[in-house]
């Protein structure tokens, strides 16, 4: 018995060998001599993704191009906040990834990785180059593979029934007497102003992240030299603009579906509320337009409005419109993956059926034979920049260490809620302006 | 040579001696994940702590600056008091409660055995999971009140007083009813007859001989007390911050781990030596601290 034992004891250790030497196979570098014969000299592309919302569509893409060429291409998504995790521990890997993102931000840790794409076949097919990135050196770190803009979504059936239309809107002033109006009649009417500013993770960054930007381009395009003329921040902010930040802010909160002092716990659908007709107005950007679409909503009421905030002369102004989306292709990898990887990227970006399936996830691709967007948000956008409005260019970008920048303008926004005093809105203040000098000089000191 | 036919056959040397010449192959797999898994991992990151690194296979060395800017921290600083007050406080509730329940189990009562499966069965639940399912249960309270767990730092420690306890409780609950079943029954009889009452029994004799369980269970809550990461970060964050007037915050209910882990990340990756420096720190604290304490508590068993 004991010797039967023992022999199994034996056997369990030798079949547990052998599983440890299974796992580790698909760590071996590339794709080579994976049998195939055809693919056994080619590279292969892998693809580490920073959008979830984009990851099936991705993989979809991902799958069709395989079917096409035989190339090996690879999508993995970094869970929503972790890209700069997973990045870290994939660069490590003997199988790095080949295209990986990299915002301005991300410059000083990444720069170095990145294949200078001056020159490249992507590069030729890029239809501006404002959304190239480039490090000190002018190497093209990385380019824009989408572009994207956010400000007030506007369901206009819903303004209608409360006696309003968005053309009426063009002002601080205008927007705060239609959000008034429709809290006054509330009750008659069966829907608020705006939708929850929740102030969890999932949300907050809407006002952390993309609201506070109107401080910031204010500021940005009072003194464009402090900002390098766009291609990064400033060590410190004046705060010329949080009083505007304010009024706005507090329009959305003081008129909401949700009381402001249960927000700090979150767990509050936005996106839900405004597509089931609870609100008529949802601080979010262009992303947010099909899945509007697919929860029942027409395309016709669907508007985006500026961040109107009391600014003088923002009658002209347009949308936010910008990108964190920059293709890098990691120059560390081999000759064959970085071949595979442009070649992957340039149909990508020409071919009709994947473009087409690209821009149905990224809104708009800039370049020259991707196809067109049908995002009306962006075609909103477009048709500001025409009328002559001014572009709040994504400065927000530049928010040094911006989970930490972000976690406490989220901690000072949550006891302002509590008790909305000039007190803790001084509170707000500093975690935003003075909080930056702070990040600022840990990041760069 | 002897031979015989019971079970001392086992020991005979025709049987172990094979055994013995095969013991390495045998003990292989246990030190290969142990190199592998801790000693590598250990002292790769023990050096990485005197470099700047961005990935772990590009480092460039600075020697101790990493751990000068460690100790200059104020936020790990306040994040080691709010971590030690914490261990101290679950210490003491953990072992109180757990020994009062499995004192109270090991006695003749009805359902004793259902008692004990569910008093152990929150442990089996992952931390993040617990933090969350905690965060609905405290908001949903405080929410009545409109307020949240978030918003105060003294529910916060509270709050992952209570989660923790909830945890961690019917896990030391079993340790200590194993210890409580082993009080040989002639001594609880023999002080019995010689008129000890129930308060006599429990620190004279029961208390002594369960000491071994004692130490263990004691190790284990201040160690997980000092280690709790998921917990903390799915319950609170570290929030709610105190903002300093010059713009830089203190997470007032941010521990030890989590401070690291958001040196790590949550900052420039110039910061990521600081935040293995602070890693280095914290297992000598934590290993400095579980030594004194296994030393003291060891010097209180008895042998029976």
């Amino acid at each position: 018995m004991k010797k039967l034992f023992a022999i199994l004891m034996a056997l369990a250790m030798v079949l547990s060998f052998a599983a440890c030497g299974q796992e580790e196979t698909p760590n071996e570098p590339g794709n080579e001599g994976e049998g195939e014969g055809e693919t056994a000299a080619t590279g292969s592309v892998y693809w580490l993704n920073f959008k979830p919302e984009s990851d099936e569509a991705l993989k979809a893409i991902a799958e069709l191009y395989t079917s096409k060429t035989g190339v090996e291409v690879k999508v993995e998504t970094a869970a929503s906040g972790t890209y700069s995790e997973t990045l870290t521990a994939e660069m490590d890997k003997s199988n790095a990834p080949t295209i990986f993102v990299v915002s301005p931000n991300g410059v000083p840790t990444w720069g170095e990785y990145c294949l200078d794409l001056t020159g490249t076949a992507i590069e030729a097919e890029l239809s501006t180059d404002a959304y190239n990135v480039y490090d000190e050196d002018g190497k093209l770190v990385s380019i824009g593979y989408c572009y994207e803009c956010y400000g007030i979504i506007v369901n206009n059936a819903l303004l209608n029934e409360a006696g309003h239309d968005v053309s009426e809107i063009t002002n601080f002033e205008t927007l705060k007497a239609v959000v008034e109006d429709i809290t006054a009649n509330k009750d008659t009417l069966g829907f608020s102003a705006f939708t929850s500013a929740g102030m969890d993770g999932s949300s907050s960054w809407r006002f952390t992240g993309h609201l506070i930007n109107l401080e910031y381009v204010h500021e940005y395009r009072d003194d464009p030299e402090a900002w390098g003329n766009g291609a990064y921040g400033p060590a410190t902010l004046t705060g010329a603009y949080m009083d505007n930040f304010r009024n706005l802010f507090d329009l959305m909160l003081e008129n909401s579906t949700t009381d402001r002092k249960e927000l700090a716990n979150g767990g509050f659908d936005a996106a839900a509320e405004f597509a089931e007709g609870k609100a008529a107005f949802y601080c979010n950007g262009n992303w947010e337009y099909q899945g509007l679409l697919d929860k029942g909503m027409n395309a016709e009421d669907l508007y985006m409005i500026p961040y109107y905030s009391g600014i003088e002369g923002e009658e002209k102004a347009g949308l936010n419109c910008g990108t964190e989306n920059y293709w890098a292709i990691n120059g560390t990898a081999s000759e064959e993956d970085i071949q595979a990887t442009m070649d992957f990227l340039v149909w990508l970006v020409t071919d009709p059926e994947a473009s087409e399936m690209a821009v149905t996830t990224f809104g708009v691709m800039p370049y020259k034979s991707a196809a067109e967007s049908t995002n009306r948000f962006l075609a909103q956008a477009n048709a500001y920049l025409a009328d002559g409005c001014y572009n709040f260019a994504w400065v927000t970008n530049y928010q040094p260490n911006v989970d930490d920048y972000r976690a406490t303008a989220v901690a000072a926004i949550n006891a302002y809620n509590a008790d909305p005093t000039d007190a803790n809105w001084a509170t707000v203040v500093t975690a935003f302006i003075d909080g930056w000098a702070v990040q600022y000089a840990l990041a760069n000191g | 040579m002897k031979r015989s036919h019971d079970s001392a056959a086992v020991n005979s040397d025709m049987i172990r001696r094979p055994i013995q010449r095969w013991s390495p192959l045998f003990l292989m797999p246990v030190v290969a994940a142990f190199l592998i898994g801790f000693v590598w991992p250990f002292f790769h990151g023990l050096f990485l702590s005197f470099c700047k690194f961005k990935t772990t296979s590009n480092w460039e060395w600075v020697g101790i600056s990493n751990y000068e800017k460690a100790l200059a921290d104020q936020s790990f600083m306040y994040s080691f008091g709010f971590t030690a007050l914490f261990a101290v406080v679950s210490l003491v509730l953990i072992n109180v409660f757990a020994f009062a329940v499995a004192y109270a189990l090991t006695q003749k009562i009805r359902g004793a055995n259902i008692f004990r499966t569910v008093f152990f069965m929150p442990n089996l639940i992952g931390g993040i999971v617990l933090g969350y399912i905690w965060s609905m249960i405290f908001d949903g309270f405080l929410g009545y009140y409109q307020t949240s767990i978030l918003m105060d730092k003294s529910w916060g420690f509270w709050g992952l007083i209570i989660l923790t306890c909830w945890q961690q409780i019917g896990y030391m609950m079993i340790i200590y009813i194993a210890g409580l079943q082993a009080v040989p029954e002639d001594m609880l009889e023999a002080a019995k007859i010689d008129g000890a009452n129930g308060w006599q029994t429990l620190f004279k004799v029961t208390i002594p001989n369960v000491m071994p369980s004692i130490t263990i269970c004691t190790f284990l809550s201040l160690t997980n007390g000092f280690k709790l990461f998921d917990q903390n970060l799915a319950l609170t964050g570290g929030y709610p911050f105190e903002i300093n007037p010059d713009g830089s915050a203190v997470r007032t209910t941010e521990m030890l781990a989590l401070n690291i882990y958001n040196t790590f990340y949550g900052q420039n990756t110039a910061s990521r030596g600081v935040a293995q420096a602070k890693a280095v720190l914290f297992f000598i604290l934590v290993a400095t601290l579980a030594i004194a304490q296994l030393s003291a508590t060891r010097k209180k068993e008895v042998q029976q």
